[in-house]
């Protein structure tokens, strides 16, 4: 069984592999997975869970495979050409790489945020209605407690429930990125990439921003790419350490920050010399 | 283990180190010093041990003070973390000892006007030899980052322990047959506590060695992270 807009994720029976977690604990799998920009392997055979509604955590230096591990989830690596993947990747027991998978339906349900806030330049309302406007018609009153919540839910609510009809872009960096973080949860996706999500704001906001994350993994999965490694140590419940494409070492974050098994891992987030 | 990137990094754990070895010595000294004076009713070395504390007390404060610092600096992770965790943990076992060096100082003034005994304290030197070996090898282990020295240093301190029952069992029958010896047979009984308390930290440092370089609680023989202790 495949993604198919027809096919509600949450109602499929389809079979999970025999060595599976149960369905309920586990949001991704990647088995295999290796990615090619060309001749270049970008990825190389990573293996991978991610469980549900926790928050997992990439990390590894420039060039490591994050981003683009990040970016198979919701297949944004389409978008480049000459990319080529091996291997496989199950949402929710669900092939997301099977050619009659509706991509605009996986990144609904896999939303992504990046590292600049990139709001529509259109009213604060608009840049939250956008998604459910192009997933159909929804009466106003639905629509204006969808916006509603999800302002809520990304922590914005109070502080611009006076000022819908304003431009988005006149709002902080931070309040900018918590905007598209509730346009991402508007349209109810299971998973939230968020790729560097904070990297572009001050320490206040990426405060609100880490405080957020840690409400949102309630109800979502949430897999996190942050080259800040103590927020990495702050934010997250597990850690993975890329390298050279590889993944080298996952584990819940506080035995990868205290007692990595890995020395790469070690020599990586101690700051040494590899 | 690889160098830091940041070599200032690295030198400030190696201050912390140092400081904590520095310190270490100065208390290995310390126990001798007093156990010396007792032997031989020495009050004037008994009093340089009195004085000699409050270096260490200083000591201790200076390597908080450090440790402080580079967590609030550097967020040390992994390894380093566990060294920083580890260094201000035995600076406390460290500066206990040193307490415990200055209360043997304290009995052995007490007592330095009173004629040698005749065992000439055997029991007290036996144990003082064990425990201070122990306290020398941990701080060796702590030097050469060897978890199976400080694995070694913990399992020594059960025979410190026997030793200690020992002595008291010993006490307990002089001080009925010996009454007029009780104020001496007092003063070893508490000698003989301090010795053993003295144990437990040399055995204390060794657990957090085992911690720093391998990351494994294993105080309480380990029990109460693996849940056995319930």
């Amino acid at each position: 069984m495949v993604l198919k807009a027809s096919d509600p994720l949450n109602n499929s029976t389809n079979a999970t592999p025999a060595h599976a977690q149960p369905a309920l604990e586990r949001s991704l799998l990647v088995e295999d997975l290796s990615l090619y920009y060309g001749d270049q392997q970008a990825l190389i055979d990573v293996n991978l869970d991610i469980p549900q509604k926790q928050v997992t955590a990439f990390i590894g230096p420039s060039g490591c495979g994050k981003s683009t591990l990040l970016r198979c989830f919701n297949r944004m690596n389409d978008l480049i050409d000459g990319v080529r993947t091996t291997g496989r990747i199950l949402l929710e027991g669900h092939e997301i790489f099977a050619p009659e998978v509706d991509v605009a339906q996986l990144r609904r349900r896999v939303g992504m945020v990046f590292q600049r806030p990139n709001p529509f330049p259109k009213s604060i309302y608009e840049n939250v209605a956008y998604g459910l406007r192009i997933q159909g018609t929804h009466p106003k009153t639905e629509t204006d407690e969808i916006v509603e919540w999800a302002l809520r839910s990304a922590a914005l609510w109070d502080e611009v429930k006076d000022r819908l009809k304003e431009s988005a872009l006149g709002l902080s960096g931070g309040q900018q990125q918590r905007l598209v973080i509730a346009r991402a949860v508007a349209v109810k996706p299971s998973v939230l990439l968020l790729d560097e999500p904070a990297s572009a704001l001050d320490p206040i906001s990426t405060l609100k921003i880490e405080e957020l994350i840690h409400q949102l993994k309630s109800d979502y999965t949430i897999v996190i790419v942050t080259h800040n490694m103590q927020q990495a140590a702050r934010v997250s419940d597990n850690t993975a350490f890329l390298y050279l494409g590889e993944l080298i070492e996952v584990g819940k974050t506080q035995d990868v920050f205290t007692n990595p098994s890995q020395s790469r891992t070690e020599d990586y987030i101690t700051g040494r010399y590899g | 283990m690889n160098r830091h990137i940041s070599e200032q990094f690295d030198t400030e754990l190696d201050s912390a180190r140092s400081l904590l070895l520095e310190m270490g010595g100065l208390v290995e000294q310390q126990l001798q010093q007093a156990c010396l004076s007792l032997y031989n009713h020495d009050s004037e070395l008994a009093d340089e041990v009195k004085g000699g504390d409050k270096r260490i007390n200083r000591m201790e404060v200076d390597i908080d003070d450090l440790c402080v610092q580079i967590i609030a600096r550097r967020q040390p992770a992994a390894t380093d973390l566990r060294t920083l965790i580890s260094i201000m943990k035995a600076s406390t076992d460290l500066e206990r000892v040193g307490d415990e060096a200055q209360r043997i100082a304290k009995m052995a003034r007490g007592v330095a006007d009173l004629e040698l005994p005749v065992d000439q304290y055997r029991d007290i030197r036996t144990m003082a030899d064990q425990v201070i070996g122990m306290l020398a090898s941990a701080l060796d282990a702590f030097a050469r980052l060897s978890a199976d020295s400080a694995v070694s240093v913990i399992a020594a301190d059960q025979a410190v322990d026997d030793a200690y029952d020992a002595i008291i069992r010993e006490l307990g029958d002089e001080m009925k047959a010996q009454p007029e010896q009780t104020e001496r047979s007092l003063t070893v009984l508490w000698v003989a506590r301090a010795l053993e308390r003295c144990g437990d930290h040399a055995k204390n440092l060794s657990e957090y060695i085992v911690y720093l370089i391998e990351g494994q609680d294993v105080r309480h023989g380990g029990r109460i992270k693996d849940g056995s202790d319930q």
